[in-house]
């Protein structure tokens, strides 16, 4: 083992930076924000002097203009940013998506509305799995719950943006951002090869190319929504999520992110307990793991979610969920993160599920 | 018999899509003539903006990238960091280089980025109509200056080349006209020096053509082109605000102490 790939401890936000790096990424374009800024600090340190191209832009939207300029010529590309500034980024998303350029973007999320705060909330969830700026698009979305997979994921994403043509979204919080863990820099392997063709280079002997998202012709707009549209439907072959003690399990707790990562000290202690408690924890949030979940409920009747928001992928779990199975939800604003029994006691409000009528329990 | 006068190679044989009279067709022309003359058809990437000149890439055959309203000069900046022997540059209106994308302008020049911007001033928004722009002289109207720009509302016009020459990443500032065959050489000729300044790495370089729009002026072509040289260049001078190997300017280093 090299020192390049010793285990290390290190932080969500740097796990990031150093997954980006080992996949190839040597551009990288972005502006301050708590609590990601050990991202950019890090790419600076690593990108400058020759080894590629570190940019402290103007604003966030210069900085995803910046990545859909530097994709656009076929290079693997990275901002990142916080909850104010990915909205400020989403004109850019919106374009790449409608233009099909790829492209990696982080969000270490922090709590809203407005300046809202640097606490760890899940409040962008709707943002992030509905396209987030104007047009019908989706952007592929991965929800880390460790260092480990904030480096492991990132890696990941470059090659789900080249292989779909279009942003990837990394949601982590303020939570997976900060903290700091074990992680084992494992070597980047591409999960396949992807088609270049599109890339400008310079029409060297060959017509101009270009890559726009405007459509005037008639029907040319419809067509070119129903391409995107399919494309989004292709995503499901890489739906990926973790799905924990199902086996005889009467309640299954939904999560995503650093709640998944409480949740699973709460069900561990729950099944301590002799509670049959399961877990799912979608590690895509788009494509979302509905057929999983859909298929599940067809035994499982009772599902709980729980957020570190008022009520957001509780609706996907509802659409995804079989009609009959009850679809329980525990939310929390930001301002405070719950610890693993505080939890607990939320699952033991909703379980045992024989509850599915609840006001027949004594 | 040798032949003195053609369509640049690098431009398709299509109409241009321009109302009568627009000096767009002219631009188009010398920026085409430029990457002809310098051969670079082959290493040319335009980061298109929007506005009437959106449709670069049905009139250039050249690699061409579509940029959020304002972004160009920013989608130029990834284009060129990633492809550093391209040669970039963006084709941007006054209401998209002026007014949203003032922020991106403004960094792009100060970054230096060797990347080369030119800028139509016909002093409206074109597509939309005919409203004011950051650059609607006073008294000037427009839709939405029914009674003529007002300064103590809608404020001044803004005279981007001499703002632009002022920042040291920049290397090469000029405006020009293209009303006029007398203007038309000059344009070409700043035209082609900014090509050179990013081919020779110098830092960033903008050319701002004085540019007339008969359609949301309400005017014929005539009276158009008239009021370039009656009222637009007595508001918006020409001429070279900067060439830094002309020994105008700062050296970028030196601005630092």
């Amino acid at each position: 083992m090299n020192e390049k790939h010793k285990k290390a401890l290190v932080k969500g936000n740097d796990a990031v930076a150093m997954g980006a790096i080992e996949a190839g990424c040597r551009f990288y374009f972005g502006y301050p924000i708590t609590p990601q800024n050990e991202i950019p600090e890090y790419m600076a340190a690593h990108l400058s002097d020759g080894r590629g191209t570190f940019i402290q832009a103007e604003s966030e939207i210069a900085s995803i203009n910046m990545l859909l300029g530097a994709s656009a010529t076929g290079a693997r590309a990275m901002t990142s940013s916080s909850s104010p500034g990915i909205s400020l980024k989403q004109e850019g998303l919106s374009y790449m998506a409608g233009s099909e350029i790829p492209g990696v973007v982080v969000n270490m999320s922090r709590s809203g509305p407005g300046l809202g705060g640097i606490s760890p909330s899940q409040g962008d969830y709707f943002q992030a799995t509905r396209g987030g700026g104007h047009g019908d698009y989706r952007v592929f979305v991965l929800a880390p719950d460790s260092v480990q997979e904030c480096y492991d994921l990132t890696m990941l994403a470059f090659d789900m943006a080249e292989k779909y043509r279009n942003p990837v979204l990394i949601l982590g919080d303020a939570m997976l951002g900060q903290m700091k863990e074990s992680l084992d820099p494992k070597t980047y392997r591409p999960t396949g090869t992807f088609d270049k063709s599109w890339i400008l280079t310079g029409a060297k002997a060959r017509p101009g190319r270009f890559l726009k998202s405007l459509y005037l012709d008639d029907g040319e707009l419809t067509e070119h929504n129903w391409k995107l549209y399919r494309k989004y439907l292709k995503m499901r072959e890489d739906v990926r999520y973790e799905a924990l003690w199902l086996e005889d399990a009467e309640l299954v707790v939904v999560a995503f992110g650093s709640m998944a990562r409480v949740l699973k000290s709460s069900v561990d202690m729950a099944r301590e307990e002799g509670l049959k408690v399961g877990l799912i924890r979608p590690i895509t949030l788009y494509p979302f793991p509905e057929v999983f979940i859909r298929g599940t409920s067809r035994h499982i009747r009772h599902f709980l979610v729980m957020e570190l928001n008022t009520g957001q992928m509780v609706e996907d779990v509802k659409l995804s969920a079989e009609p009959g199975a009850r679809v329980d939800f525990f939310g929390l604003p930001p301002g405070m993160l719950p610890a693993p029994d505080v939890l607990l006691g939320e699952i033991k409000k909703v379980y045992p599920s024989a509850a599915s009528a609840p006001k027949e329990r004594s | 018999m040798k032949q003195v006068f053609k369509r640049p190679e690098c431009l398709i044989d299509v109409p241009f899509h321009f109302c009568p009279g627009c000096h767009h067709g002219l631009v188009h022309r010398l920026v085409a003539e430029a990457i002809d003359e310098f051969q670079l058809r082959e290493k040319t990437i335009i980061a298109a903006s929007v506005g009437c000149s959106v449709f670069m890439y049905d009139y250039f055959d050249v690699d061409v990238v579509e940029s959020p309203h304002g972004r160009a000069p920013a989608v130029a900046t990834g284009v060129k960091r990633a492809r550093p022997d391209a040669f970039v540059f963006t084709y941007q209106g006054d209401g998209d280089l002026a007014a949203i994308g003032t922020s991106e302008i403004i960094h792009t020049a100060n970054r230096g980025e060797k990347v080369t911007v030119f800028f139509v001033n016909n002093t409206i928004y074109g597509m939309t109509g005919g409203q004011m722009a950051p650059t609607t002289m006073i008294d000037q109207i427009s839709t939405t200056t029914p009674y003529g720009r007002d300064p103590e509302e809608a404020g001044y016009p803004l005279h981007m080349a001499e703002l632009l020459a002022m920042l040291p990443g920049t290397a090469y500032s000029a405006r020009v006209a293209v009303n006029s065959v007398k203007n038309l050489m000059q344009a070409k000729k700043a035209t082609k020096r900014a090509v050179q300044t990013q081919l020779d790495r110098a830092g960033f370089s903008f050319v701002e053509y004085l540019s007339a729009c008969p359609t949301n002026w309400k005017m014929s072509t005539e009276a158009a082109n008239r009021r370039v040289q009656e009222e637009l260049i007595p508001c918006f001078p020409l001429g070279v605000f900067k060439d830094r190997r002309a020994g105008q300017g700062e050296d970028p280093k030196r601005a630092k102490e």
